[in-house]
């Protein structure tokens, strides 16, 4: 009996093996799917479009769960991380164009750039930030997320045949023969060569289940959500809870930057405006719906909050209201007893099936 | 029973613990919150073996003196000498690494972690491997995850709670609980272990079992073991030296004996005639 009360209050699919599986047959077969439609040209070309955003958000949003959900810092500065990723790679891409021709070889170099440079910043941000807790926090953050936007808002980059020229003012900057113009300060970047790919974005998810998935089942993992649920607690077992979550804040950070990245070169205009904290509330919208901790949950609620509004528009005004309707639909229905008894069950039955397929004898 | 030997200092220690460093040597250990002294002029030596008590009424500042020991507070005056090594200074992560662990009085464990992950997260001495030799899954990873769940089960093992070690750690009972954390605080290879009212909560029959097991542990890890605890059948049952706290000061040091009939003691529990 005590069996049964634990798997109704335990958080249902937490960070198991059962959810890392599940987490990567989804990622496999809706990448299959969706590719072998849009090979048979199933798939309308608005559809078609909105296919690498989504890898995009699945990152971030599992790059933000490892933040609120594993570490228990809320975030709501994660688009900042997102723009710093973006521009990153736009300019590397920009200024590597004619070095490095190859699109899939520059998409390479262009992310691993967005991701070092995000997780140089979450450094920067995450050592004074994590001295403090709860709503501080969040605070704290979400005027990160401000002024990076007003930062990325005011640089003015471009080459010519001189070199790389680069400005916080417009006019400083005068560009001779063979200009080329990245960043134009709040209007952004134009003429972005677009090389991302929807298999550019499934890579990089699956490359991103490995990591986190991998982190949290290991050692530093471990501590990072023991720091979560006591402090105190893991302080005096030898944890250094700061150090702890700052390695936490950077890793998701970093793929924050990738996700970014990818995002910023699917488009051929970006301007700074979008990394603002409505898209940290979005994102952060999809992991709190997709469960705190909960990977595969997070993959779910972002595939379906995003395309969602997206396929709703022939409503037009009335679109907002059905969305709304569906979040306020998830949340009662993931608070529902019944359902979460019903989920526990599944997931024990499942368990059960595994253990005699091992051909072990199960302990109860 | 163990005999007690006195030092010229007047602290007493075990007779088998004379000629080892004492593991615990608190000199003149006071805190001040404001204008209010806590604690003050606490002064004790535990041997490297012995099992200590520290008794005294509520709100007497024992908790306090834990919360000293363990460097959750920053004392106002003193030293603290762990194993000869000064610790006064360190912060609670340091401490625990020169070699303190604890229970606390409310219990705090990892609720949503598994009771072996409860454990593992504890064993940091035990592994070497980096965050990215864990992301990567170098073969280090392997070897030392599978030491650490054979040495989890082990510890385990002690409380008869192997059985136990896949369940998630607040869905325990109390006991268990209690239990649990004393596995985890010796996960971090202790030369000292302080509990935190370890019995509070349990029956006549579960308190016996743990009277034992704390000799166990002090016999297997030879450690010394300090407890803060109201059951007296307890602390008159394991205790070897036992010093009472009133009002943040030592009003007391001695045997189980020599305090049971302490009037000083008697007064600060059950108050003074005068009072009456």
């Amino acid at each position: 009996m005590s069996n049964l009360k634990n798997l109704i209050t335990r958080k249902f699919f937490a960070a198991g093996k059962l959810n890392r599986t599940f987490s990567y047959l989804l990622v496999i077969i809706g990448y299959l799917l969706l590719q072998s439609l849009s090979n048979a040209g199933a798939l309308t070309s608005h559809f078609s479009s909105l296919l690498v955003p989504l890898t995009s958000y699945i990152v971030i949003a599992i790059a933000l769960n490892l933040t609120v959900g594993f570490s228990g810092e809320l975030s709501l500065g994660h688009a900042g991380f997102m723009g710093v990723g973006a521009f990153s790679a736009v300019i590397v891409s920009g200024l590597l164009t004619p070095y490095l021709p190859s699109a899939p070889l520059r998409l390479i170099v262009a992310m691993l750039a967005g991701a070092i440079v995000s997780a140089i910043f979450g450094a920067l941000i995450g050592i004074p930030v994590l001295k403090l807790e709860g709503d501080y926090l969040a605070i704290v953050t979400l005027a990160f997320n401000q002024i990076i936007k007003t930062v990325i808002n005011s640089i003015y980059l471009g080459y010519d045949n001189n070199g790389i020229q680069f400005s916080f003012v417009n006019n400083k900057i005068s560009l001779g023969p063979g200009a080329v113009t990245i960043l134009k300060g709040p209007i952004g970047a134009n003429g972005i060569k677009r090389i991302s790919t929807f298999t550019a974005g499934f890579v990089l998810i699956l490359i991103t289940l490995l990591i986190v998935y991998n982190l949290i089942n290991s050692r530093k993992g471990r501590a990072i959500m023991a720091c979560r649920d006591n402090r105190i607690a893991a302080e005096s077992v030898g944890i250094n809870v700061m150090h702890v979550k700052l390695e936490a804040f950077i890793i998701s950070a970093a793929l924050a930057g990738a996700a970014g990245a990818l995002y910023g070169l699917n488009y051929s205009t970006l301007t700074p405006a979008k990394f603002d904290y409505n898209l940290s509330i979005m994102i952060l919208v999809y992991v709190v719906l997709g469960g705190l901790g909960n990977i595969a949950g997070t993959i779910i609620s972002t595939s379906i909050l995003y395309i969602l509004p997206e396929q709703l528009r022939f409503l037009q005004d009335y679109r907002m209201i059905i969305y709304a309707v569906v979040l306020i639909g998830i949340m009662l229905i993931t608070n529902n007893d019944w359902f979460r008894y019903q989920l526990a069950r599944l997931s024990r039955k499942l368990k059960r099936r595994r253990k005699k397929a091992k051909g072990g004898a199960g302990n109860d | 029973m163990t005999k007690m030997v006195e030092y010229p200092s007047g602290a007493i220690v075990p007779e088998r613990d004379i000629g080892y460093r004492p593991v615990l040597e608190a000199l003149h250990l006071g805190i001040d919150f404001g204008g209010l002294t806590a604690v003050d002029d606490f002064n004790l030596i535990v041997g490297k073996t012995e099992i200590a008590g520290l008794i005294g009424p509520n709100g007497a500042g024992k908790t306090t003196v834990f919360n000293l020991l363990t460097k959750v507070y920053q004392p106002t005056r003193g030293t603290i000498l762990l194993d000869g090594q000064d610790t006064s200074k360190m912060t609670t992560v340091d401490a625990n690494r020169a070699g303190i662990a604890r229970t606390f009085q409310n219990i705090r464990l990892f609720n949503n972690l598994s009771v072996e992950d409860n454990v593992k997260v504890a064993m940091s001495k035990d592994f070497s491997y980096t965050t990215l030799g864990g992301i990567l899954r170098l073969p280090r990873y392997y070897r030392q995850e599978e030491e650490a769940h054979q040495k989890a089960l082990e510890l385990l093992r002690i409380f008869d709670m192997q059985d136990l070690a896949e369940t998630a750690a607040g869905n325990l009972p109390y006991g268990a609980q209690r239990r649990l954390e004393i596995v985890r605080a010796l996960a971090t290879k202790p030369k000292l272990l302080l509990l935190d009212e370890p019995a509070a909560g349990m029956n006549p029959v579960e308190t016996e079992e743990l009277m034992n097991n704390i000799r166990k542990i002090r016999d297997d890890f030879k450690i010394a073991v300090m407890l803060i605890e109201h059951d007296m059948k307890l602390v008159m049952g394991i205790c070897e030296g036992i010093a009472v706290l009133n009002y943040g000061r030592i009003i007391a040091k001695g045997t189980p004996e020599q305090i049971r009939c302490n009037p000083t003691v008697i007064e600060a529990y059950l108050g003074s005639n005068r009072e009456v």
